[in-house]
């Protein structure tokens, strides 16, 4: 039984595994990857370099790494908590890791927004893209566009520019120049986004704000989009559209943190800084369940630096170690600081007169527009009631793609989105029958 | 909304399938229903249901026949409100060994004597090429079949004479002088109407006491296990059925395993299980463990198949396991249709016929006394 | 550069670099559709990268749904695009 159960090996899993490892604890880190940085350090294998990947790796060979582990739930019995886990996929099996104590240090993914061809081969996340470039060193061939909102499209499209990816452009659907000046002080603190401006204007990549991929065009992969000037709450401009012949598209607009975990434990979320839910914590990342801990981009979305300062936080904790002060004013600072970020980089229910009847919403089932539409006027009212009538977000991926749009079409309050997902990860049903006690 | 609310003849508190069921026979009788719901259609017990409409699992006696009513019903429902994936599979019960065999025998003849259709299998591997080998035999009821129950809600409430009023929570009746129900209270404002009928599944209980009626309906919880999308290899609903007796005497009983089946979508269902927990909704391993390997046991090649899914609904838990249908004990057009427990989809047909027959004054097509609210303060 | 390890893809040979993911190597080797949804038969490819979305469900050496883009290549791996089970 160790100390501390770490469920995610990035920045704030691996920053609370090594304060604990520091003060002498035990600790566990469970992670569905092979390596340890997650979506923010992902890296080719055995491509070690630069100071904070071996600072990784420092941490990862003082802790016990459990690689290739996907938890499917975190079960309360008595005082501790068995981490039940799937390992691997050519061959799953069963594990489990009891801890006294359990940091969610789960991430985020990409917030998807669905617009008409959206599920196009060739259109996939910006994340996607990313770790495609950064975990696989592969840059899509032919001709790329970037778009969404948010900083992160930033380095995605200058990584891909870098890496000698034709980028025809970034389209920013909000236009943050004025807000974000005024926050220039901070802004130094995230100074790589100033560098990754540098380097599109290097590589000759527009940057256009205001404006939006409002369709995806092709028959069996994506052959051009189209694009929109977007007005203040992103209904297209008329006249606006033009298409733009490419092959990949990048899209993100923002992150949606994996909260199922900390719902099944019953930890209490919040509104975060978007509106939608995030889990509440303390400022020492306690959840409202005792001996569950939360740090990183499922206490609110805030980048790798804001994560590491919690998951810092949360291992002083775990260790009931008075942490020192400039890590709390840190905290205090960078939460301040995303919060500013994400509301800068809002999402605008515009979008959702980009869809025509027969665009894809959920794309597991293939329930388009007019199949959500149709279960609202049948009396659905939330994602959830959405999905009985139409299926929308039944099926594999469990609504973590859609719930957000489904959520947003009917008008559902945003803290109803559903993440309730007592089975977080697929396991065989022959695994299931024979769990073990905790 | 004033102008909206006035001339209800019947309001029907509550979008599940028993509501829907209720509301959409009192609309072909010509009333004019409006259903509130405190969320969406579906959103309570019916939206967690498997849709099994089944005859197998019934001893003769009032509920079998309200079963087998309700199967005919929902056959013609299924013409004349289709799109909620009606499908006439069947149900196959299978036992390994002869012990369960013969008990299992005893009661296909108890039941074929009560009207339903059985046909003995003697081998369960020719109905269900891959259920496992080296079972004693096994007993198959056409008459059981499969929906899906939120589907079933919202058709059966899509009627010209049916209004449906989501958000809106129900918080006590408003009465005439007399003492006759005249509409209720809610969140919202308030109705005014001919008739209420509480159709709150496993809620009814705490709604009835806010009409000053005691119901003694509490919530049992059921927990569900949804696979990925397979091909069609399981071909009817399937479940275990074995003999268990009671070492000291001449009480006997049949526990039966979890019902697997497959869905016109992909997914196989696996439920479920039956725990007195109040309304809490974290699932226990124990619960998925329990199903999925009771699952497992009957089909082996779903080993492998992931599961991707579970989710926890709470049954109207009802204490002599009977329906409770018909007219409030104290309060003149008041009505009640709840306490089915896990059968409410089953049910609901017959449900709703028989109450809107009772509302607008005919004689209900079967007797409705076994099912009468009084019942539970006549024991008293 | 390390030597690329083989791989099969609907019977047809690809080359990955070592370490990278069934989902890197195919969209390195121009191959976009990694499956088709069940009914209506829109393909589908890599989408969100890191293992949530579900859309580059492939069929493994005869094992269904494996989430190609967070699956190593290891040599000799035989990769089916049409979705056995996902029928």
């Amino acid at each position: 039984m160790y100390d501390l159960v770490v469920i995610g090996a990035g920045p704030a899993g691996m920053a609370a595994a090594e304060v604990v490892a520091d003060h002498g604890g035990t600790v566990a880190v469970v992670d569905a990857g092979d390596q340890p940085g997650g979506q923010f350090h992902r890296h080719r294998p055995g491509e070690v370099h630069g100071r904070r990947l071996e600072a990784l790796y420092a941490v990862a060979a003082r802790v016990d790494m459990r690689y290739g582990h996907r938890v499917w739930t975190v079960e309360r019995a008595g005082d501790r908590f068995a981490v039940r886990c799937v390992v691997g996929q050519r061959e799953p099996a069963s594990a489990v890791v009891s801890g006294r104590a359990v940091l969610l240090a789960t991430g985020a993914h990409d917030r998807v927004v669905p617009f008409p061809g959206a599920d196009l081969p060739g259109v996939m996340t910006a994340g996607g893209a990313q770790a495609l470039l950064k975990g696989g060193g592969v840059v899509p061939s032919g001709r790329i566009v970037v778009a969404g909102t948010g900083v992160f499209l930033l380095p995605v499209a200058a990584g891909l520019a870098a890496a000698g990816g034709r980028v025809r452009g970034v389209y920013e659907a909000n236009r943050p120049g004025r807000r974000l000046s005024s926050m220039a002080g901070e802004w130094g603190r995230i100074a790589e986004a100033g560098g990754y401006a540098s380097r599109l204007v290097r590589h000759r990549v527009g940057f256009h704000r205001g404006q939006a991929v409002v369709a995806a065009h092709g028959r069996d992969r994506l052959t051009a989009v189209t694009v929109a000037r977007l007005t203040a709450n992103w209904r297209v401009v008329p006249g606006s559209r033009r298409r733009i012949e490419c092959d990949v598209l990048a899209v993100g607009y923002g992150f949606t943190p994996q909260l199922e975990l900390a719902e099944a434990l019953g930890c209490r979320l919040e509104p975060g800084a978007s509106g939608d839910p995030v889990v509440a914590v303390s400022a020492t990342q306690r959840t409202s369940v005792p001996g569950v801990y939360a740090a990183g981009e499922v206490t609110g979305v805030g980048g790798a630096s804001s994560a590491e300062l919690e998951g810092r936080l949360a291992g002083h904790a775990v260790m009931g170690v008075r942490p020192p002060g400039r890590l709390l004013t840190g905290r205090a600072q960078a939460r301040r600081f995303a919060y500013r970020l994400e509301t800068a980089f809002p999402v605008r229910d515009g979008w959702r007169s980009w869809l025509t009847d027969d665009t894809v919403v959920c794309r597991c089932e293939s329930v388009t527009w007019s199949g959500v539409r149709g279960a609202a006027s049948a009396g659905a009212v939330d994602a959830r009631t959405v999905k009985l009538l139409s299926r929308a977000g039944m099926g594999y991926c469990q609504g973590r793609v859609c719930g957000y749009a489904v959520n947003r079409l009917v008008g559902g309050d945003p803290m109803s989105v559903p993440v309730r997902r007592p089975i977080a990860q697929p396991l065989p049903l022959g695994l299931l029958a024979e769990e073990g006690e905790p | 909304m004033a102008e909206e609310r006035y001339g209800i003849d019947l309001l029907v508190v509550g979008a599940g399938v028993v509501g829907a069921a209720v509301a959409h026979y009192a609309a072909r009788a010509g009333l004019r229903v409006t259903v509130v719901e405190q969320a969406g259609v579906a959103s309570g017990s019916t939206g967690a249901g498997e849709g099994n409409l089944l005859v197998s699992d019934k001893t003769p006696g009032p509920e079998l026949d309200l079963a087998l009513l309700s199967m005919r019903l929902w056959t013609e429902l299924a013409q004349t409100v289709p799109g909620f994936e009606y499908e006439a599979k069947g149900g196959l019960v299978v036992t390994g060994d002869d012990t369960g065999l013969a008990a299992l025998r005893r009661l296909a003849g108890a039941q074929r004597a009560a009207g339903v259709t059985v046909t003995e299998v003697a081998d369960p591997t020719d109905c269900e090429p891959h259920i496992r080998t080296g079972l004693a035999g096994g007993v198959l009821y056409p008459q059981d079949a499969q929906l899906m129950p939120a589907l079933a809600a919202a058709r059966l409430l899509d009627h010209p004479f049916i209004r449906l009023h989501t958000g809106v929570t129900v918080t006590g009746p408003i009465t005439s002088r007399r003492g006759r129900v005249v509409g209720v209270t809610t969140t919202e404002g308030h109705y005014s109407c001919g008739n209420v009928a509480i159709c709150a599944g496993a809620a009814s209980g705490r709604l009835a006491a806010a009409f000053g009626t005691r119901l003694p309906i509490t919530p049992r919880r059921g927990v569900v296990l949804v696979t990925a999308p397979v091909p069609p290899m399981i071909r009817h609903k399937v479940y275990t059925a074995d003999y268990v007796g009671d070492v000291a005497g001449d009480t006997a009983a049949l526990a039966s395993s979890p019902v697997v089946e497959g869905t016109p979508s992909g997914p196989v269902l696996i439920g479920a299980t039956r725990e007195s927990v109040g309304w809490d909704r974290a699932i226990p391993v124990t619960a998925l463990r329990t199903l999925a390997s009771g699952a497992v046991a009957l089909f082996p090649a779903l080993a492998a198949v992931p599961v991707i899914r579970a989710y926890a609904g709470f049954r109207p838990f009802s204490p002599d396991h009977l329906p409770v249908i018909g007219p409030d004990p104290e309060l003149v057009g008041l009505w009640h249709a709840t306490g089915h427990e896990g059968a409410g989809v089953g049910l609901a047909a017959a449900t709703g016929s028989l109450l809107a027959q009772a509302v607008t004054g005919r004689t209900p097509s079967l007797d409705l006394t076994p099912f009468r609210p009084h019942r539970f303060q006549e024991a008293t | 550069m390390n030597e690329p390890i083989r791989f099969l893809c609907d019977g047809e040979p690809v080359d990955a670099e070592p370490g990278q993911t069934i989902a890197a190597a195919l969209t390195a080797a121009d191959v976009w559709t990694l499956r088709r949804t069940r009914g209506t038969g829109r393909p589908r490819g890599v989408f969100c990268g890191m293992g949530v979305c579900f859309d580059c469900l492939v069929t493994l050496n005869g094992r269904p749904d494996v989430r190609s883009c967070v699956e190593r290549v290891v040599a000799g791996d035989e990769v089916v695009t049409t979705g056995v089970r996902d029928v």
